[in-house]
């Protein structure tokens, strides 16, 4: 198959990429999109098996090694629970990471194969092009797999710092860049290794000081990451269906990293920076006599909820924890016999990834209609008789409306002491992760439901019987 | 004077910000975690220098240090491909409408 004619497959696989990500804009289109994703990749593979031409013996390995990773993944994908998802999705930008580093790797190894030149004497524009794929790929892979140990809860969620860590952080970045001119001056492949192992280290030390509940952030910025790695080795490749990829993905985790950030009124390097938290915990959480609260049980929980006619359910990370989201659900349909009004709200923070909360009701077969987003329905707390919240705790408090000197001052937050009553479903009053005091707890309209959440809705759907 | 073929690689890389950025604000904020895992699909499209680098080998050593970091990264992105369509799969098919019984 000649260049010209695999160049504009490339293409035509770059656009079905696109309109895979187009089809997301609905669910209703979202499948047909997915499709048009698994159609390009397709085109992809084939145009470059048939542009290669030779079948060489080497031919047959690459599909076993083929055969053998998609084995692999498709187990994964038909095994994993949705609750995993978020380390799921972790444990992949990882791989796309590593996958860039070794095709640089390769690429940096035999130019000739990739037409960049000669062993010793590549093109200097592929150099710089190769070295940060890699580079970006090396961070990519070592912060995922921060991401994805602290996720999975085998590494502690809190933050790690240390004195002088960003400058750290500094001095690795720059000497990145210092690597890669001597690399172009020298050629030589001790540079290429040193830029590997360190861009590794980088990608370390940049994930660990960031706390659990800013993982959300943390996954869409590696998300973009990935997405930069693989448009650097699409321009060593001279690849455009590697390039437009990229760049979707790289704009994609971007966006999504900001969505995150806003949702949490925090600019991008706040969180980046890390340590949130572990700073003002001490001084705002403790030291304080206990104020009166109201705790009740199940029984109190279904009184109130079967004598209301609407409920607005606020799910969060205690959701998740918990698996309480099929409890949820059937909670729902027993209030909906009775005539009840149930909708849910989500936060765009709630959970550990965006999108987590919708993934793990859709999960449980709660209508995605019945899913409203913060925008969508914080005017409607007003006008309901019940907020359910399960799990969730600081995209609740009302302090970052009122008191500027809150750490989270500004966020925007879910009205849910405007309604009759609240309920709290959580297990003990402890602060959340922001490490301040909800004083949504302490209100005369709010119970405090003490318990695991998928006991305490279990013990609630037993109740309203 | 030519133009180098760079900057039309880069024409594209940009045009295609571009296009991801709109594509992307159009998405409905219940799809982000099937948007993260197709993303992380289609990213994998890195595939296909993997395949290059694999078959860089002539037929007397199939095997040699560029290769097999070819072999290995065609087994990474398989498991990124595969996965990551399928899951994105899976958790599309959960998202139903109110079903009519109700």
């Amino acid at each position: 198959m000649s260049a010209n004619l695999s160049a504009i497959f490339y293409l035509i696989s770059g656009i079905l990429f696109i309109l895979a990500l187009r089809g997301l804009s609905s669910p209703e289109t979202s499948r047909q999109g997915n499709f048009f994703g698994i159609l390009g990749m397709v085109i992809a593979i084939t145009v470059t098996f048939l542009s290669i031409g030779s079948y060489s013996s080497g031919f047959i390995y690459v599909l076993i090694f083929l055969l053998i990773g998609g084995l692999i993944g498709a187990f994964i994908a038909y095994k994993i629970p949705m609750t995993a998802m978020p380390e799921l999705v972790a444990g992949f930008h990882s791989l796309v990471g590593l996958a860039a580093v070794f095709v640089a790797i390769s690429a940096f190894l035999n130019p000739e194969a990739f037409n960049l030149g000669s062993s010793g004497d590549v093109k200097i524009a592929s150099l710089i092009e190769m070295s940060i794929g890699a580079a970006i790929g090396a961070i990519t892979f070592s912060g995922s797999i921060i991401a994805f140990l602290k996720l999975r809860g085998i590494m502690s969620g809190s933050p790690i710092t240390f004195k002088g860590q960003h400058y750290i952080n500094l001095l690795l970045g720059i000497t990145i860049i210092v690597l890669i001119f001597y690399l172009c001056n020298t050629q030589s492949e001790s540079f290429f290794w040193r830029l590997i192992g360190i861009s590794f280290l980088l990608g370390l030390l940049l994930i660990i000081p960031i706390g659990g509940a800013d993982m959300p952030v943390v996954i869409s910025m590696l998300n973009s990451y990935s997405g930069w790695a693989a448009a650097g080795i699409g321009f060593t490749l001279e690849n455009s269906a590697l390039i437009i990829t990229g760049a979707l993905v790289g704009s994609s985790g971007a966006i999504l990293s900001y969505i995150m950030c806003k949702g949490m009124n925090r600019s991008f390097f706040n969180v980046i920076l890390g340590g949130f938290g572990a700073i003002d915990q001490t001084s705002s959480s403790k030291g304080k006599e206990q104020k009166p609260f109201k705790s009740g049980n199940a029984e109190d929980a279904a009184f109130l909820m079967k004598n209301a006619s609407s409920v607005i359910i606020v799910p969060g990370y205690g959701m998740a924890v918990a698996q309480a989201q099929h409890a949820l659900r059937e909670m729902v349909d027993t209030l909906k016999k009775n005539d009840i009004k149930v909708s849910y709200a989500i936060h765009p923070v709630a959970g550990r990834m965006p999108g987590h909360m919708n993934v793990l009701l859709a999960e449980a077969n709660v209508p995605y209609d019945e899913v409203f987003e913060l925008d969508e329905i914080n005017n409607d707390f007003a006008n309901t008789d019940v907020a359910f919240v399960i799990g969730a705790n600081d995209v609740t408090n009302p302090i970052a409306k009122t008191d500027p000197k809150s750490p989270i001052y500004g966020m925007p937050v879910l009205d849910v002491e405007k309604c009759k009553s609240v309920l709290f479903v959580k297990r003990s009053l402890s602060p959340g992760y922001a490490g301040i005091d909800n004083e949504l707890f302490y209100r005369d309209n709010t119970l405090m439901l003490f318990a695991d959440a998928k006991k305490m809705t279990e013990e609630i759907v037993k109740n309203l019987d | 004077m030519e133009i180098d073929p760079f900057i039309f690689r880069l024409s594209i890389f940009i045009l295609s910000i571009f296009i991801g950025y709109y594509v992307v604000w159009s998405v409905t904020p219940s799809l982000h975690t099937p948007l993260m895992s197709v993303t992380n699909a289609i990213s994998s499209v890195i595939i296909v220098g993997a395949i290059i680098a694999g078959l860089s080998g002539n037929s007397q050593s199939i095997f040699n240090t560029s290769s097999i970091f070819g072999f290995l990264a065609i087994s990474l992105a398989a498991i990124n491909i595969f996965g990551g369509f399928l899951v994105t799969q899976r958790m599309l098919q959960m998202y139903k409408k109110k079903k009519k019984d109700k």
